[in-house]
């Protein structure tokens, strides 16, 4: 298949059909197996289905990597509002390109998991919350669940089951705080795109005041195929803690960079050097970003020893997130990529809370300014404290995601910063 | 069901629901916030609030943080004050730090909480964030720069009056209160209270704007003289003038509000066209200024057979002057008192906090006046329906009213003719007798409101001259004519009332404290 790269080590169940556009139509998503694991579903209760997803020990792909079967069975098992599932797809952490590819080569794979995860939550309505730049993969999921709607998939007595659960593809406007449980809902409800306070959670008072669970795509994606095989079988790859296949975007100076999907556990130096064909130009590694820009960055030491499932990446001293690996050679100048990253949180933040609303500015202020050689070893301190301050303080955690890489760098490039402050030295070209 | 959990080294007992933020009040212990108000919707957003709760992994937000059985809040401990240190330094970063110039300065609180906890010295070096100044319509500038973005004024308007014409555009530190297109407030009725909740001199009055400073400014209670509700307010005073008026907290009447048309109005007070001496007319059209002893003997001995009586007062007057009236009317052998009252057509309800409006009856004590058994006479704009009076030839006693309607001969038949007013007016022209009274302003005393709720105010200027409270002069009056002893305070007036008028029997000013206390029969105004 003509997708861009592809690796003998990749263990390939939720992208085995990336690169083939006629998995896009349903005919062939049927042909090929697709829906049985629905009916599987629906033939049984929902809390079957939650308990055997508990059993596959599915962790959630969004960030935080809160088991999914212990999530759904916060939802009320009485029905007495409405219910909703929210499908988390406003995928915009830097970095990160796995739900996009999801959605554009296997949009029926994602209504399936949306469909079974519905009826394991009692959700009559599925809103599938599809990033507002995501053009191609927001006409191919709106084809997508035309098409299911016509074959009897979605709408009312779902293959005759009895069961009634609607899916609407709703497209954002572009805001990284939208893919944000809570900003979500408010931003489907109509409202401006700002966290709400927890308590109370979603699973009580979620979208339109009524309990509610919002899982990201790439989880949804994997529930067909655990529902069709049982939960031992997907606890054959990955780790005790973290089972599984988890899709990996490696981006930066690798050769060959791209969505591999891998058993969790994985060696982060592995896939640097095997699965992505090694470092460009056969530069030396400098640092790595295992898991999207709101996690800290680690050096190539600690990268050489790190493991790609959750608990590994927090023996480094950093966190799995999203598995949006950025990889960043020795020509790369360290300060100038995370004024970039905090440019971007400093552009995203909603300006709800005082710490993120100033923090991420003047942090990115103070970056440029370091940048541009008009820094002090003062700066450094106050960069440390301040963007402490920044963290646990606020609704969200989008200021927590400030500090993780201006920290970070701080204690494991001083260095890079020193010679900007000191000499006006800037390390390679990037 | 009450809650028993611990602040700061102290127990307390607080009903089930409530706040961190509000159970510490309830030991004196104030949590710095901006975005949290009693009366609206907390989002919790300005992260000031934030208290160490013993077993929570992070700093707590104590305003939407509910009381839980043996909890352990720390307000002051080294995490909370170091928390709050750190988030005033955010505050800073974009402020200007224009309190110089600033109309909020001496009552800001950004500036109370930075000189208390606040950092010594700023760490933000970089050039700071100008949105520069918006006239939002209505009374309302916008400081853009000194906003701490709490949207209080944002949630008053969508809350509260329950008409949003402010939103937060653009968002991180770009965003910033605005109005839709060209609209802003204007034609909005509450809109002024947007300036009294804003914690910082964001949102600053036209009207007060560069008049004074904050800590030149007395402070006194008062009530709204401007419709029927009585709207518990602040009379702010400077150099013997009225600045601005401000709602005073009474959730039984007014909470936290009060409309744009009381706090407007009130240059009246400041009028300098006042009567400052006893005047007494020689019946050749010449008068002198005399004092008082002089002129209550001479209107004494000519009230003497002097016939019926007809008297018209104000429902801008006390209980206690209408009550001292009342009874000077009986003294003189008796007769009939109206009063005239502008009405507008419409309530205009706060819809976010319904028992609050803007009255039709646009007078302080128009209930007052009724339960004394006063006849409201004339149309809605308060003129005419004195015809019977404007020619009686008896005793005509005339109390506040202006008579700005009324004929040049207005009293001409009468054998006398006593008016008692503030401001001078043509209408006095004929009074053998013209006796300087204060204003509300200028005197203690007590109206009763639309709901029969009696509430006191306390002088906040000095009154000009001779000038005296109606119900010392005509509590001396009736002294002088009957057993009652001489009122020497408006408490001793109001006692009088209480005896006389069984609405307000068994009522003192100790009971009507600062909350105010009902009348005894239920209200019901003519023309409702």
């Amino acid at each position: 298949m003509a997708y861009p790269y592809v690796s003998d080590r990749e263990v390939r169940l939720l992208s085995t059909y990336f690169g083939d556009p006629k998995q896009r139509h349903i005919e062939t998503y049927v042909k090929r197996g697709g829906y049985s694991a629905l009916e599987k579903a629906l033939g049984m209760g929902p809390d079957d289905v939650v308990e055997i997803v508990k059993s596959s020990g599915l962790r959630g792909r969004g960030g935080a990597g809160f088991p999914t079967g212990v999530k759904w069975s916060f939802m009320p098992k009485e029905k007495k509002k409405a219910h909703y599932l929210l499908c988390n797809a406003d995928e915009s952490e830097p970095g990160t390109f796995k739900d996009r590819e999801l959605m554009r080569w296997d949009p029926h794979q994602l209504i399936e998991g949306c469909l079974i995860g519905a009826h394991a939550i009692r959700a009559q309505h599925v809103y599938i919350y599809c990033r507002g730049e995501f053009f191609e993969a927001n006409q191919v999921l709106a084809r997508a669940v035309e098409d299911a709607y016509a074959k009897g998939y979605i709408g009312e007595n779902i293959l005759d089951s009895g069961h009634d659960i609607e899916v609407t593809v709703h497209q954002g406007a572009g805001a990284y705080i939208c893919g944000e449980e809570t900003g979500m809902m408010n931003s489907l409800e109509g409202r401006r795109g700002e966290p709400r306070i927890k308590p109370p959670f979603p699973a009580a008072v979620g979208a339109f005041g009524k309990p509610s669970t919002i899982n990201n795509v790439e989880t949804l994606c994997a529930i067909p195929h655990i529902v069709k095989n049982g939960g031992e079988w997907y606890r054959q790859w990955g780790t005790e803690k973290s089972p599984g296949t988890k899709l990996f975007c490696v981006s930066g100076h690798v050769i060959k960079p791209g969505n591999y999907e891998l058993p969790l556990g994985f060696p982060l130096i592995e896939l640097i050097e095997d699965v992505c064909g090694g470092m460009k130009d056969g530069n030396a590694l400098k640092a790595v970003i295992p898991g999207g820009s709101s996690v800290p960055l680690i050096n190539a030491e600690e990268a050489r020893a790190c493991k790609l499932d959750y608990e590994g990446c927090v023996d480094v001293g950093t966190m799995l997130g999203c598995a949006s690996v950025i990889v960043m050679d020795e020509t790369t100048d360290i300060v100038k990529q995370v004024r970039r990253m905090v440019d971007f949180y400093a552009h995203e933040s909603c300006g709800l809370c005082t710490p993120c609303r100033e923090g991420t500015t003047w942090t990115a202020q103070i970056l440029r300014r370091i940048e541009n050689g008009k820094g002090t070893e003062d700066d450094l301190d106050t960069l440390m404290e301040m963007t402490q301050n920044m963290v646990g303080t606020t609704i969200c955690v989008l200021s927590d995601s400030v500090a993780a890489p201006v920290q970070s760098s701080i204690e494991k490039f001083r260095d890079e910063y020193l010679a900007l402050i000191r000499r006006g030295e800037r390390v390679g070209a990037a | 069901m009450p809650v028993t959990l611990t602040i700061d080294g102290q127990e307390v007992t607080v009903p089930k629901g409530t706040t961190i933020l509000e159970a510490a009040k309830t030991i004196g212990q104030q949590v710095p916030h901006y975005c949290y108000h009693p009366g609206m919707s907390s989002p919790a957003m300005c992260r000031l609030c934030l208290v160490e709760v013993e077993g929570a992994p992070k700093p707590m937000p104590s305003c939407v943080t509910t009381v839980m059985d043996g909890q352990v809040v720390h307000t002051q401990s080294e995490e909370a004050t170091a928390s709050r240190k750190a988030v005033l330094e955010f505050y800073l970063v974009n402020h200007p730090l224009d309190c110089p110039i600033c109309d909020m300065s001496g009552e800001c609180s950004l500036q109370d909480y930075v000189h208390e906890e606040g950092r010594d010295s700023g760490r933000s070096r970089e050039p700071k964030r100008v949105f520069g100044r918006d006239d939002f319509g209505g009374d309302v500038l916008f400081y853009g720069d000194r906003c701490v973005m709490c949207t209080r004024c944002v949630r008053f308007m969508s809350e509260v009056e329950q008409d949003t014409r402010l939103t937060v555009v653009d968002r991180g530190n770009r965003s910033v209160i605005d109005t839709f297109f060209e609209e802003g407030l204007d034609g909005t009725n509450w809109h002024g209270n947007i300036v009294d909740i804003c914690p910082v001199g964001a949102l600053v009055s036209k009207d007060f704007l560069h008049k004074a400073r904050a800590w030149d400014l007395e402070h006194t209670p008062s009530i709204c003289t401007s419709c029927s509700q009585g709207c518990n307010i602040d009379l702010h005073t400077r150099d013997n003038l009225v600045q601005r008026l401000k709602p005073r907290e009474n959730l039984d009447v007014n909470g936290w509000w009060m409309c744009d048309h009381g706090r407007e109005n009130y240059e009246w007070i400041n009028q300098g066209t006042r009567i400052e001496a006893p005047l007494v007319r020689d019946g050749n059209g010449g008068s002198k200024a005399v004092d008082w002893k002089e002129v209550l003997g001479a209107l004494l001995e000519q009230a003497n057979g002097a016939g019926a009586v007809k008297a018209v007062a104000s429902p801008l007057a006390s209980n206690e002057d209408l009550g001292a009236l009342k009874a000077l009317v009986e003294a003189l052998g008796g007769g009939e008192t109206v009063y005239r009252s502008a009405r507008a057509e419409e309530e205009i309800v706060l819809k976010g906090f319904p028992s609050l409006a803007r009255r039709k009856d646009l007078s302080a004590n128009t209930t007052g006046a009724e339960l004394m058994g006063l006849e409201r006479a004339g149309a809605d704009d308060a003129t005419g329906g004195l015809a019977d009076v404007a020619g009686h030839d008896g005793v005509l006693v005339v109390l506040g009213d202006a008579l700005e309607d009324q004929p040049a001969d207005f009293g001409k038949n009468a054998a006398l003719y006593v008016f008692l007013g503030s401001h001078e007016s043509e209408a006095s022209a004929n009074a053998s007798f013209v006796l300087p009274v204060t204003t509300f302003a200028e005197q203690e005393g007590t109206f009763t409101n639309v709901a029969g709720r009696v509430q006191r105010f306390w002088p906040g200027l000095q009154a000009p001259g001779m000038a005296r409270p109606p119900w010392l002069i005509l509590g001396a009056l009736v002294a002088e004519l009957t057993e009652a002893d001489l009122p020497r305070t408006a408490a001793d007036a109001f006692a009088a009332l209480a005896s006389a008028v069984p609405a307000f029997s068994g009522l003192t000013y100790d009971d009507i404290g600062t909350r105010g206390a009902l009348v005894n029969e239920p209200v019901q105004l003519s023309g409702d």
